[in-house]
């Protein structure tokens, strides 16, 4: 599973000496040499130190890039995602050519260039309970750049079981939040938000949009942090949450405080990983009757066939902005019960959005209202451009 | 007496837009019921039906989570700042 690769030495536990410095690495380095809390002493720190990123994407880019060129002797990264171009803009990391490609490819590549002084081992899985503790435990720092509740509890709960702090970045839209959870001493995430929000409420990246700057802004505070950590400099976030919020353009930090009762860090009650899908509500099927499901092929069919069909999109005005199936008509989802007057229940009505999720959400709100012949479009809008007419933009 | 209550973008759009709202209460959970009555759609967001905070939504009175003072009982006073920070999970 674990790939290594790159030409220096492997870094020795912290209880060896520190690594020496070769001449290409001095003066490589040789802005941090001069810098008085770096040094000579802190850069063979650096090189000792063995770093994990969990995710090679938006977080991931900034970090995995800032972190190799800063001279972190070892790092870790864990990702099982392919480069798509809807990814690269802002996931640095990557690049056009690289589309289609195992960002783990992409991103050994690019470090490689960054600094070949730089070993890294690569871990193309997805992080499970199985295998968290394993992999986890080879590294003297983690940094949390996922994309998901699920693995953010889990990375979580790994750090405080085996005692690493755990570089905690997030980001949504044009906001972020940063701190250093999982010390000795601080609070940990479950300190921040003892549960997760229950699944769809909370939009991801995908569906609700980011900027793609933010990742930036983010991911390399999380560097910084993990660098101080590294050099035992300053005054970590351990302790605060900070809060970014970019279009206002402020940066402000409020305080985090263990909890007594948190049954991580706390009480800890949680002395083993646990099932995070479950805990997240991921996968558990959608109450309510199943929605029936129509194929783009069989949708355009009954067009053709001039069925008397009411066609609803679901999604957002800005998404209908970028391209919508013609014929249909916009109700965005939060407004569909004010609009139930508008449909006619004597016709068949078909719903879309993106990519079929939202859409399914309308369907099972139209059966409870009483309509009985409704479909889901299977795939939304982007398997309609990929099966049926590539006008319509992907997005 | 009035309080600060700071929202996130995600939902200053169910609160007019307005990202900084005047509220008036003796505690915080007073705050959001003054809030919640003057924008009904902010509501769901800010407290569950039982009219608790949720895990997910954490309010800093003061830069201090109310965890620690008492939840949705925590005192405020005139002049005082909440803000109001819901989890997010991009990457």
């Amino acid at each position: 599973m674990a790939t290594t690769i790159g030409t220096s030495a492997a870094a020795p536990p912290a209880a060896d000496p520190l690594p020496e410095l070769t001449n290409a690495e001095i003066l490589r380095y040789s802005r941090h040499l001069i810098l008085p809390d770096v040094g000579l002493a802190g850069q063979r720190r650096l090189k000792a130190a063995r770093v994990l990123l969990v995710g090679a994407g938006g977080l991931g880019s900034p970090l995995a890039l800032y972190l190799a060129a800063a001279g972190v002797g070892h790092l870790g990264l864990v990702d099982f995602d392919v480069v798509d171009v809807t990814n690269l803009h802002r996931q640095v990391l990557h690049g056009t050519r690289d589309v289609g490609r195992p960002k783990l490819e992409s991103a050994r590549d690019r470090i490689a260039d960054v600094n070949p002084h730089v070993e890294l081992t690569t871990y193309e899985t997805r992080l499970t309970s199985a295998n968290a503790l394993e992999i986890l435990g080879g590294y003297d720092v983690v940094v949390d750049g996922t994309d998901n509740f699920q693995t953010r509890y889990l990375v979580n709960d790994a750090c405080v079981i085996l005692g690493k702090p755990n570089v905690y970045g997030s980001i949504f839209r044009f906001e972020g939040q940063a701190s250093v959870f999982a010390t000795e001493s601080g609070p940990c995430y479950r300190c921040l938000f003892p549960e997760p929000p229950p699944p769809g409420l909370v939009p991801s990246c995908a569906e609700g949009g980011v900027l793609g700057v933010l990742p930036g802004l983010v991911g390399t505070i999380q560097a910084t942090e993990t660098v101080k950590q590294i050099l035992g400099v300053g005054e970590s976030l351990v302790g605060r949450l900070l809060l970014i919020d970019a279009l206002r353009m402020e940066f402000r930090t409020v305080k985090l405080r263990k909890s007594p009762t948190c049954p991580a860090c706390g009480t800890r009650e949680i002395r083993e990983l646990i099932d995070y899908e479950q805990f997240c509500g991921v996968g558990a099927e959608p109450e309510g009757e199943a929605v029936a499901e129509l194929a783009p092929r069989e949708l355009a069919a009954r067009r053709q066939r001039g069925d008397a069909l009411d066609l609803i999109d679901v999604r957002e005005p800005h998404e209908w902005e970028i391209g919508h199936i013609s014929g249909a008509r916009l109700v965005p989802l939060a407004t569909l019960p004010a609009a139930l007057h508008t449909i006619d229940s004597s016709r068949d009505v078909v719903v879309y959005c993106k990519g079929g999720t939202r859409s399914a959400r309308a369907a099972r709100q139209l059966r409870e209202a009483g309509f009985r012949r409704v479909w889901n479009l299977t795939g939304g809008i982007t398997r309609w451009s990929d099966d049926v007419d590539p006008d319509v933009p992907k997005y | 007496m009035s309080v600060t209550l700071n929202l996130p973008t995600v939902l200053a759009k169910l609160a007019g837009g307005q990202r900084t709202l005047e509220a008036s209460g003796a505690t915080v959970g007073e705050l959001v019921s003054d809030v919640a009555a003057r924008y009904p759609e902010l509501e769901p967001r800010l407290r569950g039906a039982d009219g608790a905070p949720y895990p997910y939504v954490t309010y800093y009175l003061n830069d201090d989570d109310i965890r620690l003072s008492g939840g949705f009982a925590a005192p405020v006073r005139d002049g005082d700042e909440v803000i109001v920070v819901p989890a997010i999970a991009g990457g």
